[in-house]
């Protein structure tokens, strides 16, 4: 993965800029030491690193607003930083960039139950945005895997799913306002506790921009009402065939269930073996959870034995207590530690029509074979979400560039049956090279163009999302 | 002017000698009277992909929304936005499109549990001012591959491209729909019911208040409406007489109204759409003066006022927004439909404007006021 060459004359300028940093934030804010700007390196996508120029963490929109002024000023490129938890090198700096964290600006500034929303600054945990509401019925619904740690500055760069979001939506549709610093240090309000836009939806753009337009300091969030009760089942079926069928009539007989997870039997094997979950010995498993009252978990859940039993499952589990439902996703929760366990692993996002899942999986074993590398499946199957597992070892040379490879080719197969490259985990450097596949010139231009407004000098986050080559002119000017 | 494929949009709007009117179906005459030549790209017609097992319908922008809830409702699924039909409140003819829905954003009471028209899009073809032809997005329901410009042209009243194709995520159409039907209660009562209801955890799916009554609905199975029913029927008794209509036919026709807006209809007077916060719904209604529905739980106000009424002076400063949403073209002229935005947004909505149609030739001046737009 190529990044552009460090502007030498920003690292030759290195002692000034930090200077001018330190003059307009707290000591304890500035972090310009190598030995210390070694942690903001790399983010989740950890193969690839470099050390920023200087790290700043800022407590305030005034200061982010600050910091941003005076980068613009001085020509030098910002990388955003929420958790540092991004898949997809979203967070990965240049070695003139400053890293900009917010990870101190973490305050809830208002909870609205009346309007169903809670306004918080941006460094805040996924899961703590629940956290605050929980003890008063509600929650926020976007959940992806790494909640405990990523933050909705994050999620609001990446558009973050997660396993529910098949009922609630992503990010974007649970987002209903921001606090936005542009490169020059301007601070935009777009939207607010109102449920739409009054001109041009801008807030729709800005979610899922990946840092490049600005720096979300804080965001008002949808909150909804607990549901009264929700419950898993595990289904277990000889083929994925079959079980990607079953998914089909569950979503055709009308019942919405909030989550639909599906493993193939490298995936159950590694799961069971890391968290022994009791996971039934099949080709795949679905785990699928309703919500509701007591009895209207048990209709829903009865229109799906009823659906399942026409596909001839292995193992059609439900759980009649709390820690039945906690073993069934346990298997699926620990899904990436295991394989990580066995494996060093590339976790893949492409997103497939549903329809195509058999035809997909099919393809998938088949490269398998012709790299000579394994691989597991776990994924999102209500939406199409794939997140196949390609298995590597990374002392082995050349074996991570075969699974680059390869992983690559998955990809262009998700675009190839109508689907796309990423569904969740973003472009950042990752996919960045692979954009063409999914799109044409005029449509990456067409993006560009609202970075050019944003940002006209590009230097927010500039060597993400946008192939390098198709980028380059803009870059440079 | 008209065009009945892609590649003629884009030659036609490449080609555009002066500023050009898009129309699809001409039924949401919204906004600053636009100058300039029809461009009709109703002909661009027909649905390219319906999967019902994965929730996707893929339509041209010209195909009638009346073809696609047909199609939807013989598989038993539907728009779950619940987009309204506004030729009644209007005054307008013709047949609504999907790219004119789009375009427009339309999204009718469910919005407040299923979310907006921009909320169900995953894709769209669209050809910008200077006839490139774009695609973003695409046909499954996870997809951050890019920005994100489907929402941008949601909502964009064909000021920044003219869409030729859109896909979309569709739901099941429920079982069965019930109403609780409240009477009497003034609109600061009525606002604090939608909040207990909305509140709830029993899923509610619309929830209005107009002409005194006010309406709570619950859709799901026959069992399961059954007791969300009954479960709001005792958290709303104190609040006023209630009678429930369980007739699921009946409970439709009820929001149908809600959703067009219907006792506005062939009254005279403007009217205005304003988006808020919905706690502050009744005092701003007051403020407004007139009548007012309030849908969203609140955070829609539907506004009939006198004939050139300042809907946004009488209002005040709020948080949220205000449309002018019929109006005579005198008053159309003189007000700006859509409510002007503060600094920095003006200029990044303008400045992407620019971007799109460099030649303001694309429904020019409709959205926001002629002086922050370069000349043709």
């Amino acid at each position: 993965m190529d990044m552009p060459q460090a502007d030498m004359a920003i690292l030759g300028r290195k002692a000034e800029i930090v200077l001018a940093l330190k003059a307009i934030l707290p000591e304890d804010a500035v972090i310009s030491d190598p030995a210390e700007t070694r942690v903001y390196e790399c983010d989740g996508l950890s193969a690839y690193r470099c050390a920023p120029l200087a790290a700043v963490l800022p407590r305030t929109t005034e200061e982010v607003a600050s910091v941003l002024r005076i980068c613009h000023q001085a020509g030098v490129p910002v990388v955003p930083r929420g958790a540092g938890t991004s898949l997809a090198g979203g967070a990965l700096p240049t070695a003139d960039s400053v890293i900009l964290g917010v990870a101190r600006m973490n305050r809830v500034l208002e909870v609205d139950y009346d309007n169903r929303f809670v306004r918080v600054e941006t460094g805040r945990t996924n899961l703590s945005v629940t956290g605050a509401v929980e003890a008063d019925g509600f929650f926020y619904a976007p959940d992806p895997s790494s909640q405990l740690a990523c933050v909705i500055a994050g999620n609001i760069a990446m558009n973050s799913g997660g396993a529910h979001c098949l009922k609630y939506g992503v990010t974007t549709n649970n987002l209903m306002g921001v606090k936005l610093v542009l490169m020059d240090g301007t601070i935009v309000e777009i939207g607010g506790a109102h449920m739409d836009a009054g001109g041009l939806d801008l807030l729709g753009v800005v979610c899922g921009s990946e840092g490049q337009l600005g720096v979300v300091t804080e965001a008002t969030l949808r909150i909804l009402p607990k549901p009264e009760g929700a419950r898993p089942v595990l289904i277990g079926f000889d083929s994925n065939e079959v079980a990607g069928a079953c998914v089909a009539d569950i979503i055709k007989a009308g019942v919405l269930p909030v989550a639909i997870e599906f493993m193939d039997r490298p995936c159950i094997r590694a799961c069971e073996d890391f968290a022994h979950a009791g996971y039934p010995d099949c080709e795949a498993l679905l785990i699928v959870e309703v919500e509701g009252s007591k009895a209207e978990i048990d209709e829903q859940l009865g229109l799906i034995r009823q659906i399942a039993g026409r596909h001839d499952p292995v193992e059609f589990r439900e759980s009649r207590s709390d820690e039945e439902a906690r073993k069934i996703w346990l298997g699926r929760k620990s899904a990436f530690g295991a394989m990580g366990q066995i494996n060093d692993y590339m976790c893949l996002d492409g997103t497939i029509p549903v329809s195509a899942l058999p035809h997909v999986l099919g393809r998938i074993r088949e490269m398998s074979r012709d790299y000579g590398l394994d691989v597991a499946n776990v994924f999102h199957a209500g939406d199409g979400n794939m997140h196949p597992l390609i298995l590597y070892d990374a002392n082995k040379p050349g074996d991570l560039e075969i699974c680059e490879k390869f992983g690559a080719d998955i990809l262009k197969l998700c675009v190839e049956v109508g689907g796309c490259l990423t569904g969740e985990h973003g472009v950042g450097i990752e996919k960045r090279d692979l954009m063409h596949v999914q799109y044409s010139d005029a449509d990456l231009e067409a993006q560009m163009r609202v970075k050019d407004v944003f940002d006209p000098k590009w230097l927010l986050n500039p060597a993400k999302v946008f192939p390098l080559g198709a980028s380059a002119g803009r870059r440079a000017g | 002017m008209r065009v009945s494929t892609e590649n003629e949009l884009a030659e036609a709007i490449r080609d555009a000698r002066g500023p050009l009117r898009v129309r699809g179906g001409g039924t949401r005459d919204v906004g600053r009277p636009v100058a300039g030549e029809v461009l009709d790209v109703s002909m661009l017609s027909g649905i390219a992909l319906y999967e019902p097992e994965a929730l996707t319908l893929v339509a041209r922008a010209g195909t009638p929304l009346a073809e696609v809830e047909a199609i939807l409702a013989g598989e038993r699924q539907r728009l779950a936005f619940e987009p309204g039909d506004w030729r009644g409140l209007l005054g307008t003819r013709g047949e609504a499109t999907v790219g004119g829905m789009v375009a427009a954003n339309v999204s009718g009471p469910r919005r407040v549990q299923a979310g907006a028209c921009r909320d169900a899009l995953l894709g769209v073809r669209f050809v910008d001012g200077t006839g490139a032809i774009v695609k973003n997005g695409g046909r499954v329901m996870k997809n951050v591959t890019g920005y994100d410009l489907v929402k941008l042209m949601a909502g964009s009243w064909g000021t920044l491209g003219v869409l030729t194709e859109v896909s979309m995520k569709v739901l099941p159409m429920p079982e069965t729909e019930a109403t609780l039907v409240l009477e009497g209660m003034t609109d600061a009562q009525a606002l604090v019911a939608m909040t207990r209801a909305l509140g709830s955890p029993y899923d509610v799916t619309g929830a209005a208040h107009a002409g005194g009554r006010t309406l709570i609905r619950i859709e799901g199975f026959a069992q399961s409406v059954a007791y969300r029913t009954g479960r709001l029927e005792r958290l709303l008794a104190p609040f006023a007489e209630m009678q429930i209509e369980v007739d699921a036919e009946k409970s439709r026709r009820l929001w149908r109204t809600v959703r067009d807006v219907e006792v506005f209809r062939e009254r005279a007077g403007d009217v205005w759409r304003v988006s808020v916060k919905p706690s502050d719904a009744p005092e701003i209604a007051v403020r407004l003066g007139g009548e007012a529905v309030m849908d969203w739980g609140g955070g829609l106000i539907w506004a009939l006022v006198p004939e050139g009424t300042d809907a946004r002076a009488r209002a005040c400063s709020f948080g949220g927004h205000a449309t002018l949403f019929r109006g005579a073209e005198a008053t159309r002229r003189i007000l700006p439909a859509f409510q002007p935005e503060a600094g920095p947004v003006a200029s990044i909505s303008a400045a992407i404007r620019r971007k799109f149609d460099p030649r303001g030739i694309l429904n020019r001046g409709l959205m926001a006021p002629v002086d922050q737009e370069v000349s043709a």
